[in-house]
């Protein structure tokens, strides 16, 4: 594992700075719910980040990994969908309580390979696809500024983090281990500065 | 000069910068909480030289002291008072010095400020450092008692008075320090147990230690968040002190069911972050 390099602690510092001014600043004229589950979203990334810092990129090893790396796309898509789609509010929340919990269950106890990515694969789908096309659309159809449409690029750049540590546990890696640390730190904060200039300006 | 830069070097180990930061930082926060105006040069420069002085004295004190068991670890051996680079005489001078001038200041200020600072400085240096450390494990009760004094007189020297979000506070940090500083006596058990210190893992062993980490961090969240709401911090800031607790209090559970020496490390780290994190936030929000 290569020892994290002080640049590496600088951009995951600043992506936790940013994640703590969008928890107690960014999201503040928001309704209760969707205060609460971005809450929930920056809140983690905050604290993984410190984490990250304190513990170097071994944490990254942990099984919980997995589990706690979900709770980012579905709380940050379960906001965005509480706030634009309201018809869809308790579907989505069913989806996301049951995805979260079938991404727990299948890796905590012992089961066949196959269920374990199938329902992992698709929890982080849905969650990406939200995040991504939704704040698009309603960019492109004028209900929000352009702006918001940073947003789905910061989707798309959780999926493709996602992406790369999924393959990279599975022992699959699109890119060597050397090379997705090296650009984790760096694709953390733009991720994070997308979001918090999308939700400041869109 | 370059005997004056070459003693302060020896020295500057003797103060633990970092404690005495963290320290000095609650302190400030204390009197940032009472959201007087906090922009009162005088006042703000005669406080931080105070618990400067004040905190450095205390912990140059008890270097001194103890020295000989700082001697027998490990961690500590290089110390400039345990490996002889510091004259103990000297040292117990500075200590002094620092101590009466961190008070008086104090006092002069105001009286009742000082006398916090005084009993800070007496808890840690008499009661926890000369009397109880080296007889009873629950000294640490007495050494985080005296690291909530520099935030309560913070507080009281800003409300001119003790109010309960300054007890609050103060037990904040007393609920926190069992935290910081048993993780620690984890990480260092051998090291303990050559030096005859009594801690909790080598008296009570680890699970209880864990046990007693996991509830004392429960309790530092809640005083914390509560003392927060008790001078009325913004509801997002609050929201983002119940984020950082939340952080905390799931390596203390992990501590407790899944123990391992790297969530022991990230834990007693995690804790210094959180409560750092938590001053600012509280200065932040009085400016």
């Amino acid at each position: 594992m290569p020892k994290m390099a002080p640049l590496d602690r600088i951009l995951l510092l600043t992506t936790g700075i940013l994640s703590a001014y969008q928890v107690a600043v960014g999201i503040d004229h928001f309704d209760a719910f969707p205060i609460l589950a971005y809450s929930i979203a920056f809140g983690v990334l905050l604290v993984a980040s410190l984490l990250l810092i304190i513990l170097g990129f071994e944490i990254l090893d942990l099984p919980a990994v997995v589990v706690i790396s979900t709770i980012i796309p579905l709380a940050l898509s379960l906001g965005l969908v509480w706030q634009h789609l309201a018809a869809w509010r308790i579907p989505y929340l069913v989806f996301s309580i049951l995805g979260f919990l079938s991404i727990l269950i299948t890796r905590s106890i012992a089961m066949r390979k196959i269920l374990p990515i199938v329902v992992l694969a698709v929890t982080h789908g849905v969650a990406g696809m939200m995040i991504f096309l939704l704040p698009i659309l309603l960019a492109l159809r004028g209900v929000l500024e352009p702006a918001f449409s940073l947003v789905g690029v910061g989707g798309a750049l959780i999926g493709l983090g996602g992406l790369l540590l999924f393959f990279l546990k599975a022992g699959k890696p699109i890119l060597s281990r050397e090379n997705i640390l090296r650009v984790f730190p760096g694709l953390l904060l733009l991720m994070t500065i997308c979001f918090v200039v999308g939700f400041r300006f869109g | 000069m370059k005997k004056v830069l070459a003693k302060f070097r020896l020295y500057w180990p003797l103060i633990k910068s970092l404690q005495t930061g963290l320290l000095v930082a609650t302190g400030l926060a204390g009197y940032m909480s009472a959201r007087c105006p906090i922009f009162n040069l005088g006042t703000l420069g005669g406080l931080f030289v105070s618990l400067v002085a004040a905190i450095s004295g205390s912990t140059v004190l008890n270097m001194w002291w103890d020295r000989d068991i700082d001697a027998k670890m490990g961690r500590t051996q290089k110390r400039p008072l345990a490996s002889g680079k510091v004259d103990p005489a000297e040292a117990l001078r500075v200590g002094l010095t620092l101590s009466v001038f961190g008070v008086g200041l104090a006092l002069a200020m105001d009286p009742l400020y000082g006398l916090i600072i005084f009993a800070g400085l007496f808890f840690d240096v008499v009661v926890y450092t000369i009397w109880l450390k080296r007889r009873t494990c629950w000294s640490i009760v007495w050494g985080g008692i005296s690291g909530g004094m520099p935030i309560l007189a913070g507080r009281a020297l800003g409300v001119g008075g003790l109010d309960w979000v300054g007890a609050m506070l103060s037990l904040g940090i007393l609920f926190w320090i069992p935290t910081h500083i048993l993780t620690f006596s984890m990480r260092y058990f051998d090291d303990y147990q050559a030096a005859g210190v009594p801690t909790f893992p080598s008296t009570y062993g680890f699970k209880f230690t864990r046990a007693t980490i996991a509830i004392s961090s429960i309790l530092a969240a809640l005083a914390m968040g509560l003392s927060a709401w008790g001078f009325g911090m913004a509801w997002g800031f609050l929201r983002l002190l119940g984020v950082l607790s939340v952080g905390l209090l799931i390596l203390a559970a992990a501590m407790m069911f899944k123990p391992s020496e790297r969530v022991t490390y990230g834990l007693f780290k995690y804790a210094s972050v959180y409560m750092l994190a938590a001053m600012i936030l509280v200065a932040i929000e009085a400016m």
